[in-house]
């Protein structure tokens, strides 16, 4: 390490102002605070701080996603093979997950962070550790078999103009991730939709067993496949299920939901009002009745597509959820409201997540607003009723 | 018995280098100085000129906008230096005694009889005006006006703070004067807020007059801001004063026997101390004489006037200030720390439990001054919140500072607070926003606006 620390010291003046290389200070900047915590000290107001940074908070929700995608990338090879009656050992299976996810991470992580560096070069400022989450849930939420350029493309916008273009992390009103999700929905909606995409090869169709759909509980709930037997709720909690790389599995995802929780990362308060927002609704349609999607056990809403990833990964984004304690409760009940009646009113979209979030992104700020003015109108009542 | 203001939200920082209760003799400061920088909202205009004799309670600065309130010197001897900073911003005024340590004398009116504007223009030809800081904004008090209400905080929740119950120790007759003097000066209360956990030394306990209120909790709870708000809180209009225990002893002493007497007991504490004690001193001193009480390697070390959260750093041939109680000496953090954001880090301490900190709640630490991370924008949400026991929303009040929208500021309760208060804000966040110059820039944008 000691080298290495002597290298970055050797080279820092080419990237200090003047400095032929100055042009990549951000960069020089970002490379030499991961592996070195700057030696920066306090300057007035308090002396000593606490050891969080946005770093090790990042790496907790990296940490968190691992089961999540670990499983994802099995499941993807699990899905394919199961589709042409294929019987491989498990290290096959995770190998050819592995060979289509990695590209796909790689790609995000070039694109995305290749537009973040050059942002915060363009405004001089250190390069912000958000990316690091989006960039791996930009593929966790996509098909198996969406085109990389198609993820290129979704990524270049989720960053540039869900982004970049408000000022940078922080800042921004919707998540990326889900913009990126977005953008492929409505732009290439082939390659997202319909029974044959999540299933990796399954839309080439070279050796599929005839007859064998890779329609997701979801789709098969829309045509009406109802009711799910106890066998395969239980496949899909476990997660042996077609659908997008991370989102199939709800107990891996409950394990990284634990370590949000425990940490602290994470707000249980906008996971828990998401799943009672998802259930009372479920159960409301329960009583209603009218379609059969309505039917479906309102627990069972819970375990079903996106539901558990959008909820735990997506509606917790601190930056694009509600910031007040009151506000998270409203705005995850409500993404929990949301999501369903999309998925049982619209019978355009099987999955409401993902707009269900995205809708709620907007309306963020708003439930913050009136949250704030309670907080003011409660201080001019205080101040009023001395007089 | 009155009921316990119970608060939950808020940090205890524990760190090494508790103060031993004992008072041993420390060497005669070779000078003294009396810094404008001390006090908020000052505008120093100098009386005396570089080599006038002074005794302690001589007026050596005034404001320059209300000449009526003075700044005394500390200790009798000689004006020795006036040192400026850029602009010819007066920095110090330094004192070389003369070792007789003589008061002027004065005389005080006698309390029964005097009117309130009899003590207040006592209290300001004294020199101790400065002792009265005033609620909103936290600067020293203006004599024109009549606050509502008085507030003493008893006890010192901040991280090393000097016990309080051990500074008035044996000061009950002067404490007692002191308030009895503060008694005269507001048309409402003289509040005094206490620790629950414990008695609180007799000074306290038996102290006349004064509407006691306990508190328990995690600090900030000993803060007088946070007290306030939950006692009577400040509405926009209101005007309270505050004044710390010390210095109610010290007007004690004034009324009492006519001197100007500004000596205090002071902790001197920390991770970088050999053996942390109290030590009785001057206002103003210098803290020179405490370098040998002190690790060697001094260029790593940080010298505090007052406590890690709130202090000024100061040289080793510094001053103590105007309104600290303690002395805290930590390392300073000027190093790489390889992949610290990936280690477990369990030296360090996190209200986060993304470290292990929250599995020893009792271990006391020796923190750094390292900012542990680079400045970035808001990102995580409601850790403000988690160490401030007020009805305020922080993060949108910085927000709102930020945006110099005074309006908002003053909807959002900037009357409430000071940096004192805000300070846990600043060490827990994330983002490391410097929350404590931004709230001060606020006020100062408000008594610029609305006065």
């Amino acid at each position: 390490m000691k080298a290495i620390r002597n290298l970055f010291d050797n080279i820092r003046p080419d990237f200090e102002k003047g400095g032929r290389l100055h042009f990549l200070h951000s960069t020089f900047e970002a490379f030499e605070s991961l592996l070195f915590v700057p030696k920066t000290v306090t300057t007035g107001g308090c002396h000593v701080r606490d050891a969080i940074d946005l770093k090790r908070t990042m790496t907790v929700v990296i940490t968190a996603l691992m089961p999540a995608l670990l499983f994802g990338i099995w499941n993807v090879g699990f899905q394919h093979y199961l589709s042409i009656n294929h019987e491989v050992d498990f290290w096959s299976i995770f190998l050819y997950g592995l060979g289509k996810v990695l590209p796909m991470l790689a790609v995000s992580y070039i694109v995305g962070l290749g537009i973040e560096f050059a942002a915060a070069q363009m405004r001089g400022h250190e390069v912000n550790e958000g990316f690091l989450v989006s960039g791996m849930l930009i593929p966790m939420v996509m098909p198996p078999d969406v085109p990389l350029w198609m993820l290129a493309l979704a990524t270049a916008f989720a960053v540039i103009i869900g982004k970049e273009v408000f000022g940078g992390t922080g800042m921004n009103i919707f998540n990326p991730a889900l913009l990126a999700r977005a953008f492929v929905f409505f732009s290439y909606p082939s390659h997202i939709s319909g029974d044959a995409i999540w299933i990796s090869g399954l839309s080439g169709g070279a050796g599929v067993i005839d007859g064998f759909s890779g329609a997701t509980p979801l789709a098969k709930a829309v045509a009406g496949h109802l009711p799910f037997s106890a066998m395969e709720v239980e496949k899909m909690f476990w997660g042996f299920i077609p659908g997008s790389i991370g989102e199939t599995s709800t107990a891996a995802i409950l394990l990284g939901a634990a370590l949000l929780i425990l940490t602290g990362v994470g707000s249980l308060r906008i996971m828990l009002a998401v799943a009672a927002g998802g259930y009372l609704t479920g159960l409301l349609f329960n009583l209603i009745g009218a379609n059969a999607y309505m039917n479906i056990p309102a627990y069972q809403h819970l375990v079903m597509g996106g539901f558990a990833f959008g909820a735990v990964f997506m509606a917790t984004d601190p930056v694009t959820a509600s910031q007040t304690k009151s506000g998270k409760w409203i705005y995850g009940f409500l993404i929990g409201v949301m999501a369903i009646m999309i998925r049982a009113l619209n019978p355009a979209y099987p999955e409401g997540m993902m707009l269900a979030i995205l809708f709620m992104n907007a309306f963020a700020p708003l439930i913050d607003h009136c949250v704030v003015q309670v907080n003011i109108a409660k201080r001019l009542k205080r101040a009023k009723g001395k007089f | 018995m009155q009921q316990t203001i119970k608060l939950k939200k808020g940090l205890d920082i524990k760190l090494r280098g508790l103060p031993e209760r004992v008072l041993p003799k420390c060497p005669p400061p070779l000078s003294y100085a009396i810094k404008p920088t001390d006090f908020h909202g000052l505008t120093p205009k100098m009386l005396l000129e570089a080599g006038s004799a002074v005794k302690a309670g001589t007026p050596i600065f005034c404001d320059k906008y209300n000449p009526e309130i003075l700044f005394a010197s500390p200790v009798s001897g000689t004006l020795q230096a006036v040192n400026r900073g850029e602009r010819r911003a007066i920095l110090e005024a330094v004192i070389t005694p003369d070792g007789k340590n003589e008061s002027k004398p004065f005389t005080p009116p006698d309390l029964a009889k005097a009117s309130r504007s009899e003590v207040a223009e006592f209290m300001l030809a004294a020199g101790v005006w400065p002792f009265l800081v005033q609620r909103p904004y936290g600067v020293f008090a203006n004599p024109q006006v009549t606050p509502k209400a008085i507030f003493i905080s008893g006890f010192d929740t901040a991280p090393l703070a000097a016990d309080t119950d051990y500074l008035v120790n044996g000061e009950g007759a002067p404490f007692q004067k002191g308030v009895d003097a503060l008694k005269r000066l507001t048309a409402g209360k003289v509040h005094l807020s206490l620790c629950a956990g414990y008695p609180a030394n007799n000074t306290f306990e038996r102290a006349k007059g004064v509407e006691v209120h306990r508190f328990s909790g995690p600090h900030p709870a000993g803060n007088v801001g946070v007290q306030i708000h939950h006692i009577d809180p400040i509405n926009k209009g209101d005007v309270v004063w505050t004044i710390a225990p010390q210095h109610v002893v010290a007007l004690g002493k004034l009324f009492a026997d006519g001197v100007y007497d500004v000596s205090k007991v002071v902790a001197l504490v920390g991770p970088e101390v050999k053996k942390p004690r109290y030590y009785r001193m001057v206002a103003g001193a210098s803290l020179s004489g405490l370098a040998e009480f002190i690790n060697d390697g001094g260029e790593h070390k940080r010298v505090i006037s007052g406590n890690v959260l709130t202090g000024a750093k100061v040289d080793i041939n510094g001053y103590l200030g105007f309104y600290d109680n303690e002395v805290t000496v930590i390392p300073e953090g000027d190093c790489y720390e390889t992949l610290g954001w990936l280690m477990p880090r369990f030296k360090k301490l996190s209200m986060s439990r993304s470290y292990f900190s929250w599995l020893t709640p009792n271990r006391q630490y020796s923190l750094n001054t390292n900012l542990n991370g680079g400045q970035r924008a808001f990102v995580v949400t409601g850790q403000y919140e988690r160490v401030l026991p007020m009805d305020i929303l922080p993060v949108y009040l910085i927000k709102a500072i930020m945006a110099g929208d005074v309006e908002r500021m003053e909807k959002l309760g900037i009357y409430e607070v000071v940096e004192e208060d805000l300070a846990l804000c600043e060490f827990v966040c994330t983002s490391k926003v410097k929350v404590q110059q931004l709230l001060r820039k606020g006020i100062d944008l408000m008594r610029a606006e609305v006065g």
